[in-house]
């Protein structure tokens, strides 16, 4: 019974092109936005989650104001060097403390001159945010003690100065500082957070002070928590130690800010996880519209077909068959449709993705989540017109016109 | 011979209240095996009820009857509408075959509900075409046949289950004339050759005469009944 049902349901649908196409258009849609927004979200997830996490994991990076847009007043004092040592030697959990100050410099090599960024650091600079070489090496420790006269520099740096030539070795001058080329930075490309690496140019801390900045600031402190200790409270550790060392009174706000790169981490795929929700949500309400577009379409037909159904009961179809018959039409059409529906956001998510450069993923579980939805909506919007149908007066259906 | 159709004081009363109405007021009549009946009367007399009873899509309100000595009453709706399936065969005045489907498909659709195989189907459908003439027209649609040729395809569907009895409502109601008696002609021969009983209902005379019982009704009851010794035989 079961056979004759699906291949009368077949026939019809076959029978029927356009108003077939046109029963399953709002399926087609339905899964289609929906899995697309899905993988969409999910891709962008991803991406904001190797951004971060290419800054470093577990990064702590201090500097002195207090949040963004406060114009006026007077600026904060930077840190100094007695700042880092205590931070090092009084915060449990840390694996780097590296501090930093930095400089506007424009670097000349012969002809060539570029404008870029200074920083001048101790190894752990690199260590902490996962900066690998292209050629040569870091500093020595005779180099960080002695502030000998040597830099490593960026991708960007190297290009602009250089172009094919070899660089290692040679000596570019940096305003007025000549210094020696001991390494080239990989590069990392543009499209994270903070500064970009490729363009600077790294020298260790005293030869920066002493030659450059001319004063003892230290900028920033970047540190990089172990992994066993929770960021937060080492956060809120230093944010007290500081504030001790700062003499800032109860009640007064901090005047340097600790960013946790983990916190930014989970706040931005937390945001990308809630907003792949949120549309996945919306498209979800038009997968529904689509079965309740079923459910029209198939009651229409119901009316239209009326004498077919009264002929097919009065050559002996049981009302199980009938009923049957226009269930499986429901369902074969909302589930052809979540078929091309996945065929299409297949393609949609792979064209939009490679449009503005997200990486490509299919959200295969939600795909099938839908695609079994779709079916259910064939059932449960199907179930009503079906049941009109089989309950038709075979008499009545016969005289209707 | 056995008695295929036996109906006793079949009462079949629409609406209720001030509103009901006595389509039948107690009917006796019987259809032997391989009878050819033609019920005759004037249009509201209940012989459509009464086909709508004999068929199966309808019940009585009162009386009894039986097929082939079963009583109808008693079964489910289902076990009815397995009956119409297994034994009778219906041609309806407007030929009421499925459109854009072709004539083979319309005819296999009763053996498909029967559960038949993809070749029984297309075997026993061509074969009815056959009997009725149609073997060329087997893929075209209803709307690409003339009337005489969608009732002869109707017939064919009725057919195609070798049922016991076919039930014909005015098969000639929508024809002219000249189809008509190509219609009755073939009805006598599949009644007189293949033994298969029939019930018509018509109005005229001339189909009647094709018959060999007339029975006649008026206002919800039987008027008379009338045993024919010269209905018309067809030369073949
Ligand atoms: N479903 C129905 N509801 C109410 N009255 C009906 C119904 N079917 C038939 N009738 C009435 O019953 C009477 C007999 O109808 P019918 O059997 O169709 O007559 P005939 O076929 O002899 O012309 C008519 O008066 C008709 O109006
Ligand atoms: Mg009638």
């Amino acid at each position: 019974m079961f056979g004759t049902s699906l291949l009368l349901a077949l026939k019809e649908i076959r029978r029927h092109k356009l108003r077939s196409f046109l029963t399953t258009l709002g399926i087609i849609i339905g899964v289609a936005s929906v899995v697309t927004m899905v993988s969409l979200g999910n891709g962008a997830t991803q991406s904001v989650q190797e951004q971060v996490s290419s800054l470093g994991t577990n990064l702590l990076t201090i500097r002195p104001g207090s949040g963004f847009g406060r114009g006026g007043g007077a600026r904060p004092a930077f840190f100094d060097l007695d700042d880092v040592e205590a931070v090092r030697t009084q915060i449990a959990g840390l694996r780097i403390v590296a501090p930093q100050t930095s400089a506007q410099a424009t670097a000349i090599y012969e002809a060539q001159n570029w404008s870029t960024t200074v920083a001048g650091t101790t190894n752990g600079y690199f260590h902490a945010s996962n900066l690998e070489l292209a050629a040569g090496r870091i500093f020595s420790d005779a180099e960080l003690a002695a502030g000998k006269s040597v830099c490593v520099i960026g991708e960007t740096v190297r290009a602009n100065l250089f172009r094919n030539a070899e660089s290692l070795g040679k000596s570019l001058r940096l305003n007025d500082v000549s210094c020696r080329i001991i390494g080239v930075l990989e590069k990392r490309g543009q499209g994270g957070f903070g500064q970009d690496t490729d363009d600077q140019v790294v020298m260790p801390l005293k030869t920066a002070m002493r030659r450059l900045t001319g004063n003892q600031d230290v900028q920033t402190i970047l540190i990089a928590v172990d992994q066993q200790f929770d960021s937060a409270a080492i956060g809120d550790a230093i944010t007290s130690l500081l504030r001790e060392r700062r003499h800032l009174r109860h009640g007064m706000e901090d005047d340097f800010r600790i960013f946790d790169s983990k916190q930014l981490s989970d706040t931005l795929s937390g945001t990308t996880r809630t907003l792949t929700m949120f549309l996945g949500a919306v498209a979800a309400v038009s997968l529904v519209v689509g079965g309740i577009g079923i459910m029209n379409i198939m009651l229409v037909s119901v009316t239209e077909r009326t004498r077919e159904i009264g002929i097919r009961l009065a050559i002996g179809a049981v009302r199980r068959e009938v009923l049957m018959q226009f269930l499986i039409e429901a369902v074969t059409l909302s589930a052809i449709g979540g078929l091309i529906g996945l065929v299409v956001s297949f393609v949609a998510t792979l064209l939009i993705a490679m449009a503005v450069d997200l990486p490509f993923t299919f959200d295969f579980g939600i795909a099938a989540l839908a695609f079994v939805f779709s079916a259910l909506v064939g059932i449960l919007f199907g179930y009503v017109p079906a049941k009109r149908a089989a309950s038709l007066n075979p008499i009545e259906a016969l005289r209707h016109e | 011979m056995t008695r295929l159709i036996e109906v006793r004081g079949l009462t079949k009363v629409f609406g209720s209240g001030p509103n009901a109405f006595k389509a039948l007021r107690g009917v006796d009549f019987d259809v032997e095996s391989g009878d050819f009946v033609a019920v005759m009367g004037s249009s509201g007399s209940g012989k459509s009820t009464m086909m709508n009873i004999l068929g199966c899509l309808d019940t009585p309100s009162t009386g009894s009857y039986r097929f082939l000595g079963h009583p109808v009453e008693r079964l489910t709706q289902d076990q009815r509408a397995l009956l119409r399936r297994r034994y009778i065969g219906f041609v309806f005045q407007g030929f009421n075959l499925l459109a854009r489907t072709s004539a083979l498909e319309n005819v296999e659709l009763p053996l498909l509900y029967r559960g038949e195989s993809r070749a029984a189907r297309h075997k026993g459908a061509m074969a009815a075409l056959d009997r009725v003439g149609l073997t060329a027209w087997a893929k075209h649609t209803p709307s690409e046949l003339s009337g005489g040729q969608q009732q002869r395809v109707a017939i064919a569907r009725a057919l195609v289950t070798e049922p016991q009895v076919l039930l014909a409502d005015e098969p000639t109601g929508n024809l002219d004339s000249e189809r008509s008696v190509e219609i009755m002609q073939l009805l006598s021969a599949l009644n007189r050759d293949g033994g298969i009983s029939i019930v018509m209902v018509t109005h005229e005379a001339e189909m009647a005469a094709y018959a060999h019982t007339i029975v006649r009704f008026k206002d919800g009851l039987v008027l008379a009944i009338e045993q024919r010794e010269e209905s018309i035989r067809v030369r073949n």
